[in-house]
């Protein structure tokens, strides 16, 4: 393997991660807010958190990230590239998100708030100490496949212009004449970011069982 | 408002083209994926190792390489072995390894969910091997795996936007024709979103129907 390629696509390992991560993070603590609005009292909350989920959902991601670089700047919103990859996939993983903290939550047992709640703490506490302790560790698998799928849909940010490792692979194809190479190249460092991500969550399982005590 | 809707009005002529492409170009990958999918689960599950390792090979890079890569791999290593195709094909072809990928993981599941007792009900009956696979195993791990592969049908779906990075004249490409003449890029992609969206609703809701169906004889009265 040609090392000057695989220099060349390694520089966009950087905003690969970047794009991932950021979007990661940003989804996750909107789907919070989303997975808190689904299971709201208040009707008109819950079908519309429930309809956001579902539109965010239905629509490929591709066509998202063209919505927002192409046709927001017609309301005079100028984004980097960046901007509108992170805003699109933050936007795609908060539906996709809340639906993994919704069914984490749904794993716990009602005797778990029950017990809580005999016990005479508050819903506050019942929901920081007891609830979400247990339901993130259900739901960290799920999370980190989720966020695997969301390194690999990275990819397509190279189609608006952000320079993460397709589009570096697309660059060196153009120059050098080594398409094949170079996709090789950029298949190999997406694999091999995926499999430091699963053993990472892994570990990170391993842990948290052995902290929460559940087998 | 109506200038919106006057517009999509006029559009949809020049989209519809698009959809007919990526209706095809899904249609293909599945009938190609789906079967292709069988084959490695069945050869995953085979006694013979190197069956495992070509499965293995092929599910982990059709499942670990993100579908863009997939399609510009193709798209730049058949002509480097020398087969030239057009771009409609390669994306069908790398479509259909993504499919054949993911369709084999439901497929292993499927096969596995079959309880023993049936295989070896089948033997007791003198249906070996293939006979057997064919009449028993098979029918069984086919209504069990339908539900998930329907539910990948949709997602293949959306994926064929991915083709558009190849010059595909799919849905994608008629839009961004469309913004680049009209620079009316907000409001084509918007009518993109809705067409894509307002199908997909309606295939997941076929998949619903289909997973009622075929969970019936599970219910009891």
């Amino acid at each position: 393997m040609n090392p000057q390629l695989l220099s060349s696509i390694a520089q966009g390992i950087g905003l690969t991660l970047y794009v991932t991560g950021a979007s990661l993070l940003i989804g996750g603590l909107i789907g919070l807010v989303l997975v808190g609005a689904a299971r709201s009292p208040i009707g008109i909350i819950r079908t519309i958190a429930n309809v956001y989920i579902n539109v965010v959902r239905v629509i490929p991601p591709i066509t998202w990230l063209f919505l927002i670089y192409f046709g927001l700047p017609q309301f005079a919103l100028r984004l980097t590239t960046i901007q509108a990859a992170i805003i699109g996939f933050s936007i795609i993983a908060s539906a996709f998100m809340a639906e993994i903290y919704r069914s984490g939550l749904l794993s716990i047992p009602v005797g778990q708030r029950e017990a809580a709640h005999a016990l005479g703490l508050s819903s506050i506490t019942t929901v920081g100490h007891i609830i979400t302790p247990q339901a993130f560790r259900v739901a960290l698998p799920a999370i980190a496949t989720y966020g695997i799928g969301l390194l690999k849909d990275s990819a397509l940010a190279s189609t608006i212009g952000v320079r993460e490792i397709t589009y570096y692979a697309q660059q060196s194809a153009k120059q050098t004449n080594e398409g094949l190479q170079a996709f090789v190249v950029a298949g190999v460092l997406y694999i091999l970011i995926s499999l430091v991500v699963a053993l990472i969550s892994r570990r990170v399982d391993l842990t948290l069982r052995r902290k929460i005590g559940v087998a | 408002m109506m200038d919106v809707f006057s517009q999509w009005l006029e559009w949809f002529p020049n989209l519809l083209p698009g959809l007919i492409v990526s209706l095809q170009l899904t249609g293909l990958s599945l009938l190609f994926g789906f079967p292709f999918g069988l084959l490695l689960a069945v050869m995953a599950t085979a006694k013979f190792a190197p069956f495992q390792w070509i499965s293995f090979f092929f599910v982990e890079i059709g499942r670990g390489l993100p579908a863009l890569v997939l399609l510009y791999l193709m798209y730049f290593s058949l002509p480097d072995a020398g087969i030239i195709l057009n771009s409609f094909t390669t994306a069908v072809i790398a479509l259909s390894w993504n499919t054949g990928a993911y369709a084999s993981e439901y497929f292993r599941a499927g096969l596995a969910a079959v309880p023993l007792g049936q295989k070896e009900a089948a033997l007791t009956s003198g249906l070996r091997g293939w006979t057997g696979f064919r009449h028993i195993i098979l029918p069984q791990a086919l209504r069990i795996s339908t539900p998930p592969l329907a539910g990948l049908a949709v997602l293949i779906f959306q994926g064929s936007a991915l083709a558009f990075v190849i010059a595909v004249p799919e849905l994608m490409s008629k839009a961004s024709e469309i913004g680049s003449i009209t620079f009316e890029y907000l409001n084509v992609y918007v009518l993109t979103a809705v067409i894509y969206g307002s199908l997909t609703l309606v295939f997941l809701a076929l998949v619903r129907v289909l997973e009622w169906r075929l969970g019936r004889h599970l219910q009891r009265n």
